[in-house]
């Protein structure tokens, strides 16, 4: 008889359990893996830098009595109705289809309450979102999807989206679970079919095009409304300047883990940069144009807590926008549906199929019974309460850091934990003065 | 009869006379100059009467008016139109008529690539030839072509309709010939005559439309995703 070895079994790095089953996945069902939500692996992001603080050198602001301004206006570069925000945190373009109407309301409420914007996505404006939210952008998307020039100038911003963080260079994804009778017709298609949006616009190309396509817009809307240019990070420095070059009055930046409704999973982790590298460069394009503070930088991808707020600001950022977090405080991937989850073959914090429109939480579903889970009124409260904590959070590493306004934090606040860091952030890396890669 | 002229009027002040003016007013625009942008967002019954040619996205999101352009036009015709009519004497650029609602839009030239490309409802009577990828994942609608289509016509199409007189290059992804059946010639025969199109012969017309074997995910289909 063979003796039995006094090893531990070995499990291979390169074969782990998750990619083992991924390729027994693949096989048995002969389609990529899609899924919602962003990046899960373990990336580069703004954990990985750290507020200085004052000291003798500097000296901080009393922490709850001395002000510290939260307000950023929007859009003042070309348009004469710029929207004016209580707080730099906006919520992200998510479409109706791929969330519920109570989700979009309840994000209109959410916003509404602490004077902050929200965003419609692809599929068109709802009454709801419109009803209940006091600033709403209107996304032009390569699928028009419900584009309707009424709605267009019920908007307060005007968003194009060249390009979103999870998938630079994808489309859109709606698979036909989710298609019932309401969202079929707001996107003139049939019922029941899968949806994969285009990822080009289909009346222009390049940035030429698109300043005349900026032109059209404000000359339909009267030079009122701000127009916002949505671009994915892949190029940041490129992409920005020629954005700002084509006329928009904000540029928003969707870093790699940024938030999708579906897309193919092997695009979501691999494709993109993450989003403490496209700051710095995003902000570069502008100064050297002469446009930093005048054309506005909004950051999105990640962004969870007042500190990644503060250090989006104090690399360049004017503003962040967050989609993923405002759907977490309306309770998606929540504990308390475990159970259910459970049912789905999966847990609490991990559910992302969101496709497939089963969603326990009532919020990227278009079932009927699943989605009257969500109380818009109750979740606007949820989202209000915790974007105030994320605005208090920054104010407080402000303040920490001796400034008045969230926008004066700097890079030199800041110093990196890591050398990767360091040099996608441009700052040193703690304990000395080296900035990688300058 | 008012009339803009480009050599008095700014791109603005043409626009907002347009958009702002009262039901059934009638517009002559002189010497447009190839102007982009131009009687873009009008959601009312007016006539306008271009004389030349015009830039990019002219007429763009219009509802309800009716507008007629004495030249070419440039890229985007008529994009996101709702409603109401276009009508253009000569040639027009690429993607004409792009993701247009409802409405209809006649060019009595030849249209370049994309005509009709992602069109959502509106009719597109073309009386020359249009190029490369018309009708692209075309919605609903009909794209009627008198004379010749490029290659890869009614690629990804949906429930779009095209008719052909002339010959097609190639058809694209999941774009196939369907029978001319009466209600086909019927609808064929509505399109023309709300557009007063009558010196045609209907048996000429081929129709295309969607397979529809891309419409859900089908592994033996990987190939064309
Ligand atoms: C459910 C969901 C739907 C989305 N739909 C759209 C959309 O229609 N248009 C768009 O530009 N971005 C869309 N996004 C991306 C967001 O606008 C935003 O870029 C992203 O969520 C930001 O990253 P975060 O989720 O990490 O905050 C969607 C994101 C999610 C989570």
């Amino acid at each position: 008889m063979k003796k039995k070895s006094i090893t531990e079994p070995r499990t291979s790095h390169t074969f782990d359990a998750y990619t083992n089953s991924e390729i027994r996945r693949a096989a048995e069902t002969g389609i990529y893996d899609i899924r919602g939500g962003g990046s899960k692996r373990n990336l580069p992001n703004f954990d990985d830098l750290l507020f200085l603080g004052a000291s003798i050198s500097r000296y901080p602001l009393e922490g709850y009595r001395e002000s510290c301004n939260t307000k950023v206006i929007l859009g003042d570069r070309f348009s004469s109705n710029p929207l004016n925000l209580e707080i730099p945190i906006t919520i992200a373009g998510m479409s109706f289809g791929a969330l519920s109407a109570q989700a979009k309301e309840a994000l209109g409420r959410g916003a509404s309450l602490v004077g902050t914007s929200t965003t419609t996505g692809d599929g068109g404006m709802t009454k709801e979102e419109r009803g209940h939210s006091k600033q709403l952008v209107y996304q032009l998307l390569p699928s028009r999807y419900g584009m309707n020039p009424d709605d267009l100038r019920k908007a307060d911003a005007i968003e194009i989206v060249v390009g979103q963080g999870a998938k630079p260079g994808g489309g859109g994804m709606l698979l036909g679970q989710k298609i019932n009778d309401r969202v079929a017709e707001m996107r003139t298609l049939p019922k029941g079919i899968d949806q994969r949006s285009p990822c080009r616009h289909p009346d222009w190309t390049g940035p030429d095009d698109m300043e005349i396509k900026i032109l059209e817009l404000r000359e339909i809307t009267g030079w009122k409304v701000p127009i916002f240019v949505k671009v994915a990070g892949s190029r940041p420095y490129y992409d920005v300047a020629l954005a700002a070059k084509s006329g928009a009055d904000v540029v928003v930046v969707d870093g790699m883990q940024g938030g999708t409704a579906a897309t193919q999973e092997v695009f979501i982790e691999n494709v993109g940069m993450p989003t403490l590298a496209c700051v710095r460069p995003a902000v570069r394009a502008l100064q050297e144009l002469g446009l930093h503070r005048k054309v506005q930088l909004i950051i999105s991808g990640g962004i969870r807590n007042g500190a990644d707020v503060a250090k989006a600001l104090a690399l360049g950022a004017d503003a962040v926008s967050i989609g993923s977090a405002a759907l977490i405080a309306l309770g998606d991937n929540d504990p308390r549906y475990q159970k259910d989850y459970e049912k789905l073959g999966t847990k609490a914090g991990s559910f992302d199929d969101w496709h497939e429109g089963l969603d326990p939480a009532g919020i990227t579903t278009q079932d009927k019974k699943l989605s009257k889970r969500l109380d818009p009124k109750l979740g606007g409260r949820r989202l209000a309460n915790y974007l105030n904590v994320m605005t208090m959070e920054a104010q407080t590493i402000a303040r920490a850091c001796g400034k008045n306004d969230l926008r004066n934090l700097e890079p030199e606040d800041l110093c990196a934990l890591t050398v990767e860091s360091a040099a996608m952030a441009g700052v040193p890396l703690a304990g000395t003065n080296w900035i990688p890669g300058t | 009869m008012n009339i803009l002229d480009f050599n008095k009027l700014s791109l603005r002040d043409i626009n907002k006379t347009l958009q702002g003016s009262d039901k059934n007013s009638f517009f002559s625009i002189r010497n447009p100059k190839g102007s982009h942008a131009l009687a873009v967002g009008i959601n009312k019954q007016i006539t306008v009467k271009v004389v030349g040619s015009v830039g990019y996205y002219f007429a763009g999101m219009n509802k309800l008016s009716d507008i007629k352009v004495e030249g070419s036009a440039g890229p985007g015709l008529g994009e996101n139109m709702m409603s109401g009519n276009i009508h253009v004497t000569g040639d027009v650029s690429q993607y004409a008529g792009a993701s247009g609602h409802g409405g209809s839009i006649l060019v009595e030239g030849n249209a370049s690539s994309r005509c009709g490309i992602s069109m959502k409802g509106v009719d597109i009577i073309v009386k020359g030839n249009v190029g490369h990828m018309s009708a692209f994942m075309a919605q609903k609608g009909n794209l009627v072509i008198f004379g010749n289509a490029g290659h890869a016509l009614g690629d990804s199409i949906y429930e779009a309709n095209i008719y052909v007189a002339g010959e097609v290059a190639s058809l694209g992804a999941d774009c196939i010939e369907k029978k001319m059946t009466k209600k086909h010639l019927s609808n064929l025969e509505n399109i023309l005559s709300n557009a007063n199109v009558s010196d045609y012969n209907p048996d000429t017309f081929r129709r295309f439309g969607s397979a529809r074997s891309l419409y859900n995910f089908n592994v033996d289909n990987a190939k064309i995703y």
